[in-house]
């Protein structure tokens, strides 16, 4: 059984890579050819040389930008199927599609969405490289606690299950997380380093292409991951209530 | 392979997996994918394990637009 979910989930990743990798290409990569140019006129106009380029952006924006997209989703993929291996059948009485679904929402929030809001994708040229320590660590620590968190929510909807029933145990997971992100999100350092004269319109852009990327990957391999075990959990759950 | 009859209900009681099946797998694909998504994500960027630029700059694009702190 592990063995299907695995591959199974690899499959909706790469798939889901896919549709990310095309949708990020088309709508993504002018922004960053973008900011990249605002990136040179600023250092031509500071006086600066121009750096060398070990990888030239031809092969950035089309096989580096494959590569990163495809191995990230086929990560997520792989990762998916093992929550969807503990999730399926300890959520209450829903069908493997539904957990499927379910989980993808889950992964979009708290792996990318609520450290988003915290530290928000930026375009080149955005960012200070004498920070970039303090910053990858702030942002992966948000990540951890927000996936932490989550699961600690959602362990603490079944504990409530019993005496609240499904609708308000629910209500009052949801409301715990929410709580626990705000304060840490408090608690965590600001990190602002736009350059002054950096477009806004660009800056929004390239966030809100960044979000639909990831909403692309997470919706395809929630729904896919869920279509393609479906029937086979199905026959599984059947063959075991009705012992022949 | 004989059923009987196929199950009228819509939804079928779901059969959980039990954790110790779930368990070596979760840690042997867990440690696989942080390693992958390290080096998609932050190498040669805070921390740098092969010395150069060079696997930050293949991945440049796809590390901005996935949301890593890059740079």
């Amino acid at each position: 059984m592990m063995r299907t979910l695995l591959v199974r989930g690899m499959l909706a990743g790469l798939a889901a890579g896919v549709l990310a990798l095309v949708f990020t290409w088309l709508l993504g990569e002018p922004l960053v050819g973008s900011a990249i140019d605002f990136e040179s006129a600023e250092a031509a106009a500071a006086g600066e040389a121009a750096e060398p380029e070990l990888v030239s952006r031809g092969v950035q924006s089309t096989l580096g930008l494959a590569t990163g997209v495809l191995l990230y989703a086929i990560a997520f993929g792989g990762l998916f199927a093992l929550a969807f291996a503990i999730a399926y059948g300890r959520l209450g009485r829903i069908s493997a599609r539904s957990t499927s679904l379910l989980l993808a929402l889950a992964g979009y929030l708290s792996a990318f969405v609520v450290p988003f809001l915290k530290y928000p994708a930026n375009p080149p040229s955005v960012g200070n490289p004498d920070t970039i320590g303090e910053r990858t660590g702030a942002y992966f620590l948000m990540v951890v606690l927000s996936i932490g968190l989550a699961v600690a929510a959602t362990y603490l909807g079944r504990r409530l299950l019993p005496g609240l029933g499904a609708w308000n145990a629910a209500l009052v997971a949801v409301l715990a997380f929410v709580v626990a992100v705000v304060v840490v999100q408090l608690l965590l350092p600001a990190i602002n380093e736009v350059p002054k004269e950096f477009p806004a319109a660009l800056l929004w852009n390239f966030r809100v292409v960044s979000l639909g990327t990831q909403l692309v990957m997470w919706a395809t391999i929630g729904l896919l991951f869920g279509a393609l075990v479906q029937r086979k959990l199905r026959t599984e759950s059947q063959l075991t209530a009705q012992p022949v | 392979m004989s059923i009987a009859s196929p199950s009228p209900i819509a939804i079928p009681i779901p059969v959980r997996i039990p954790l110790r099946e779930v368990l070596p797998w979760a840690v042997f694909i867990g440690v696989l994918a942080v390693v992958l998504l390290y080096f998609v994500g932050a190498e040669q960027g805070a921390t740098s394990l092969v010395s150069g630029h060079y696997v930050h700059e293949f991945v440049h694009d796809g590390r901005h637009l996935l949301g890593f702190p890059c740079h």
